[in-house]
């Protein structure tokens, strides 16, 4: 959809913004109340994120579990590093995959956008080795028929790889 | 900065996507693709010539086969990643408007005195 837009900034950066219908109050609150966030951030369809810990004060813990229903599951921790109702919420978090992935420091801006809000993210493009594990988890979750018949492929390749090292 | 949209329009297409993933693992001729996807020459070929055109694979002459790979990997993977983020992001938001519009009713009708709750 037009309304958002992705770029990168420099090497180490991914910048997101979106315009939401809504006042950057309702729009703060939907990314830090567990029972609103319970209903959106769900990646794929058919995924659900049965739980969901947000304490929305400096320190506070995240703590996101998504699951598709067919034993496929992942979730992500976290910290909140700074809030500054309802315009900025700075946060750190990583995935478990199960690993977990390198610590990513994010940036959410909300501005008032004419009667609606524009929201401006910032977060650092992860490494090699963590785009490649996220990527993994795409194809395992089976997104996309062709995906699925990859997969023995990669999983195949993968295995070659930790033998070999 | 990376010409994303020529990128993504090519990354659009969940076979192309997977193409790509399987040259990340390595070189690949036309026949050594058409076996994993189960799809017809021409048609990866088609596929093949909007990844070329996209500047994310390049094709060597090697007798009478054009093998594939990936034109620079470290940013046909990256852009890979970013695609991914695009359409997981895109869909979390298009839900969210759904959820913004339930909390929030009065900014989108045109009534008046209605309570907030």
């Amino acid at each position: 959809m037009s309304k958002m837009t992705l770029k990168t900034e420099g090497d180490r950066y991914v910048i997101v913004t979106r315009k939401f219908a809504a006042s950057p109050e309702a729009v703060y609150r939907a990314h830090t109340e567990p029972k609103l966030m319970q209903k959106w951030m769900l990646g794929p369809d058919g995924w659900t994120m049965p739980v969901c810990i947000s304490e929305a004060k400096p320190g506070g813990k995240m703590r996101f579990e998504w699951a598709d229903g067919k034993g496929n599951g992942f979730y992500l921790t976290g910290e909140y590093v700074e809030l500054n109702p309802h315009n900025k919420i700075v946060h750190i978090e990583r995935m478990h995959l199960p690993d977990p992935t390198p610590d990513n420091r994010v940036e959410t801006r909300f501005e008032a956008d004419g009667s609606g809000t524009l929201m401006t993210m910032r977060m650092t493009l992860p490494d090699e080795k963590t785009r490649a594990a996220m990527l993994a988890t795409g194809m395992e979750h089976g997104m996309e028929a062709s995906y699925v018949r990859l997969e023995g492929l990669i999983e195949a390749e993968a295995a070659k790889g930790r033998s070999a090292g | 900065m990376i010409a994303l949209d020529v990128t993504f329009a090519a990354l659009a297409d969940p076979t192309r996507r997977a193409i790509l993933a399987r040259l990340a693992l390595g070189e690949a001729t036309v026949m050594e693709l058409v076996k994993p996807f189960a799809l017809t020459q021409p048609a990866i070929s088609q596929h093949l010539k909007v990844l070329e055109n996209a500047g994310l694979i390049t094709r060597r002459v090697d007798g009478t086969k054009r093998p594939c790979r990936l034109a620079n990997k470290g940013v046909a993977e990256i852009d890979q990643w970013l695609a991914m983020l695009r359409k997981a992001l895109a869909t979390n938001y298009d839900r969210l408007d759904h959820v913004l519009a339930e909390i929030e009713p009065a900014k989108r009708g045109t009534k008046k005195g209605r309570s907030k709750k």
